[in-house]
């Protein structure tokens, strides 16, 4: 990397990055939707295992996604980290503390002599499954709607609100884009239960859960989308970094970046198919179609909020507390490091891909949850 | 100065962060040694095609999956509490310290949890030779994810490779190698892994005394003895060797912690070497005498310098500075570290009322000599005009801590000898009392590799950066209660969590390797 990418490229490029992860993570978070089910879809011990056992060899992958998130976010826009983390404390325990029960919860449902018994875990399992889609959700509406806090000279963080982020939920936008996030969740983890398991009866009990929770999920996005058009925005000078409200921010961002509008709409199109073929033509890949549409929405969503002098985290106590990619990001020594280091996610993809197919050459079966040779089943 | 602080606030975030970390500590290194010890006996099964070291190789791939569930349970929180409880640390030195956070996530967690699945579910869908891969990814990669944070822990003890930025109020780094490859980095991963090699070992070798005690799976536990007792001895030799590069680096770069690891108050010329003493109660600060002490006679300058007759001050030097030495008293750092305090708070008020002031300001944070002289005190600034004695640590805690897990270290390596050996010898069997030592010397494993951290982390108190930020300048801004609330719930969630798992981990072992683990 030469003196010529600049620092603001640099900022681009790593929110860019944290993006995907974060559209990575939502669709991952398929795992946490067909944990809601847990305890209606399956109705004999073995459709249970079944449903577990199908979650269960991809939980990791979602958590692992989280974990990076975090870490990705700490480096490249340290402030975000210590002004959130820091500030919306309860949000993020009460998150934290759902992923913690569902780490133990897959490994020692099953094991015997576990102490709090399985309905526990499952229940761990089921807490997970609502809680994280919808506080992620939540949480993740306050970039577009705002929080309360404010920054002082050395920067650091004082949050307004006794509540530590908890008042977020009073803003229904907040509640409606984590609704619209944990319905998303349990579409996507139908689809993928859909399309793991060979097994008649729970197919057709997925499909039609999946017509009720795909309406109710696109009653919500279509809420959320026609209040984002609509909303005025946290929008900065790129002179001096002052920030004031914009009408229609987020709609002019869109229309002035084209591609992300593009991106916007091809995923949009992408859910929509994957669901329409999966209800309609009989067809058991629509968590592909639907998968990669929620990839490119949420990515478009990200860029939406954070390209085009937006600030991403903004403050409405305090307008010129809010937090810009530029603002808030790590040095350019920093960002230049982690570039090089960057280089290599592709071929982190490659081999996890690789992996996951191998491991997914047969669909989950009646008779491998049963027998004696499978010797890990959760 | 300390009146703008809540201690009670800062006590409780630390206890948070104490708890959660000796928590997770409780289960990591088992996961890191056994990863190792997994691929080595799946390695050793697919060379001979012998079915039983395919036993062998699952029964211990199931206590790493137990053990390995509770570690990642434990372990989410730690990544987050340095924003949620320690965010004006995390803002400070985010810059530094965030990117071996982000590295870790990137290249250790992905490969670990990739080849975790392919390891626990690839048994009869790939190649034998993909599975040893898959194995051998996994220890790695658990192991990679261990270097990352510890050498971030590194940083916060020996801070290197950064500029402080006084408009963004942070330090910034500008060279990654000297974080990334600094000595104490490289002895603290050292010396943390192989010892969690010799808990893992322990454990290994305490699970198969058990089965030889009772007369039962006599095949695997003598094998398991073998790959244990060969692995755990390379281990225990490694952690005593990084642990002497450790406390030579602690010398160079913590004095204090040294010389309240040994207890030393009197700085000397061929100063000795506690190898067991009393510590008597504290006179003044930084006054411990110990009471009763066997000691070895300018072993303390020699392992610390390789000079049997060098100087190496004490606790006293410390306080009240040493001329003839170099020493610069608390108190005169304390002055500097206020100096530097105040020119950033001077030059963040001429900011935008005084462009010239600024300027003048702005400059001595460019001029080394300055920033040597005071800056590098910056976090003294803070007790300037406080007792001293807040400047240092629990030096009875730290000094136990220390001789304990030393002596515990010893009888390690005692015990590998030994159970290698006899091992050797096939004469295991009829020492019993050896086999019930060897069981009792696990829990002693997981103790010492808690000492040790206590000794690192306590040792330096009360930095969470050494010199640069002290721990009540670093916590959020939240209330001590918000944090009591949240310090009493993982006390009850880990706990469960702790007693299921060691519940589960029983059973495993009483079912024994006959099903191959569950």
């Amino acid at each position: 990397m030469t003196a010529a990418v600049s620092y603001l490229f640099l900022q681009h490029y790593w929110w860019l990055l944290g993006s995907v992860l974060a559209s990575l993570l939502v669709f991952l978070m398929f795992v946490q939707g067909g944990q809601t089910f847990i305890l209606t879809l399956g109705r004999t011990d073995t459709e249970k295992t079944m449903i577990v056992n199908a979650l269960g060899r991809k939980w990791e992958f979602t958590f692992t996604t989280l974990v990076t998130f975090g870490g990705a976010l700490f480096a490249s826009f340290p402030l975000f980290y210590a002004t959130s983390f820091g500030g919306a404390y309860w949000v993020w325990m009460a998150i934290l503390f759902s992923f913690i029960v569902q780490a133990v919860a897959y490994e020692y449902r099953k094991k015997p002599d576990n102490f709090l018994g399985t309905k526990t875990y499952d229940v761990f399992l089921l807490v997970n499954g609502l809680l994280g889609p919808l506080l992620i959700g939540t949480a993740v509406g306050t970039f577009f709607t705002g929080s309360a806090f404010r920054l002082d000279e050395m920067n650091h963080v004082i949050w307004q609100s006794p509540w530590r982020g908890l008042e977020a939920v009073a803003n229904p936008i907040n509640v409606v884009l984590g609704l619209t996030v944990l319905f998303l969740a349990r579409v996507l983890g139908l689809l993928y239960l859909i399309n793991t398991i060979d097994h008649e009866e729970l197919y057709e009990r997925a499909k039609k859960k999946l017509m009720t929770n795909a309406v109710i999920f696109l009653v919500f996005f279509l809420i959320f989308v026609g209040w984002l058009v609509m909303a005025e925005g946290y929008a900065y000078d790129p002179q001096d970094g002052r920030v004031f409200m914009e009408p229609h921010k987020y709609l002019h961002n869109l229309l002035q970046m084209p591609v992300v509008l593009i991106i916007l709409l091809a995923g949009v199109v992408l859910v929509l198919w994957g669901l329409f073929v999966s209800l309609f033509k009989g067809s058991r890949m629509g968590i592909w179609h639907t998968g990669i549409g929620t990839v490119l929405t949420v990515l478009a969503l990200f860029l939406t909020v954070g390209y085009n002098h937006t600030a991403f985290y903004p403050s409405y106590v305090d307008l010129q507390s809010s937090l810009t990619i530029e603002n808030a990001s790590s040095s350019y020594f920093t960002l230049k490091v982690m570039s090089y280091v960057s280089i290599l996610i592709p071929f982190v993809f490659a081999y996890i891909w690789y992996a996951w197919k191998s491991i997914n050459v047969r669909k989950i079966t009646e008779e491998e949850v049963t027998s004696a040779t499978e010797t890990h089943i959760y | 100065m300390l009146q703008n602080f809540d201690m009670s606030l800062v006590d409780w975030s630390r206890g948070q962060f104490a708890l959660t970390a000796l928590y997770h500590w409780l289960f990591v290194p088992l996961t890191l040694g056994l990863s190792f010890i997994v691929a080595i006996m799946e390695t050793i099964y697919v060379k001979t095609g012998d079915e039983a070291w395919k036993k062998i190789t699952k029964f211990w791939m199931t206590i790493f999956g137990i053990n390995f569930a509770i570690g990642v349970a434990t372990g989410i929180i730690l990544e987050f509490e340095f924003g949620t409880n320690w965010s004006k640390y995390s803002w400070f030195v985010g810059d530094i310290f965030g990117a071996p956070l982000a590295i870790e996530g990137i290249l250790a967690f992905f490969m670990e949890s990739t080849f975790i699945a392919v390891m626990f579910f690839g048994w009869e869908k790939v190649s034998k030779k993909f599975h040893l891969a898959s194995s051998w990814l996994t220890a790695i990669g658990s192991n990679l994810s261990a270097l990352w944070i510890l050498i971030a822990n590194a940083w916060m003890q020996n801070p290197v490779g950064m500029h402080f930025n006084p408009d963004t109020a942070r330090n910034e780094m500008v060279d990654f190698a000297a974080v990334a490859l600094s000595p104490t980095a490289i002895n603290k991963f050292l010396h943390t892994i192989t010892e969690a090699y010799v808990v893992a070992a322990l454990v290994v070798l305490a699970i198969s005394a058990w089965y030889l005690l009772k007369g039962r799976d006599v095949l695997f536990a003598k094998r398991s003895i073998m790959v244990g007792s060969v692995f755990g001895l390379i281990g225990i030799l490694m952690t005593l060797y990084t642990g002497d590069g450790s406390a030579k680096q602690v010398f160079r770069t913590q004095p204090v912690k040294l010389a309240a690891m040994e207890g030393l108050y009197e700085g000397e010329h061929g100063a000795s070497l506690v190898a067991f003493g009393l510590m008597g109660k504290a006179e003044e600060p930084g006054n411990h005498p110990i009471r009763m002490k066997i000691t070895l006679p300018k072993m303390l300058s020699f392992l610390a310098t390789g000079d049997a007759n060098a100087y190496v001050p004490g606790l006293k030097d410390q306080i009240y500075g040493n001329e003839e030495q170099g020493i610069l008293s608390f108190q005169e750092k304390a002055e500097r570290g206020a100096v530097a305090l105040q020119t950033l708070r001077e030059l963040k008020e001429a900011k935008d009322s005084d462009p010239a002031r600024y300027k003048e300001l702005r400059a001595r944070f460019e001029d080394p000599q300055w920033m040597k002289d005071y800056f590098a005190y910056f976090g003294y600034g803070y007790y300037q005009g406080e007792d001293p004695a807040l400047l240092l640590p629990n030096v009875t805690m730290t000094f136990y801590s220390f001789h304990l897990m030393v002596a515990l270290g010893f009888w390690f390596l005692l015990v590998f000898l030994l159970a290698l050996v006899w091992g050797i010898k096939d004469k295991l069997a009829g020492k019993r009392w050896f086999l019930h030592l060897m069981v009792w010397t696990a829990p002693l494993a997981y103790l010492a590799t808690e000492l040790g951290w206590i000794t690192a982390e306590v040792g330096r108190q009360p930095w969470i950066i050494q010199d640069l930020m002290p721990n009540m300048a670093a916590v959020s801004n939240i209330s001590a209660t918000t944090v009591q609330v949240t310090f009493w719930l993982f006390t009850l969630t880990f706990t469960i969590l702790a007693i299921a798992e060691l519940k589960i981990m029983f059973k495993q072992i009483n079912l024994g390797p006959k099903d191959g683990g569950q």
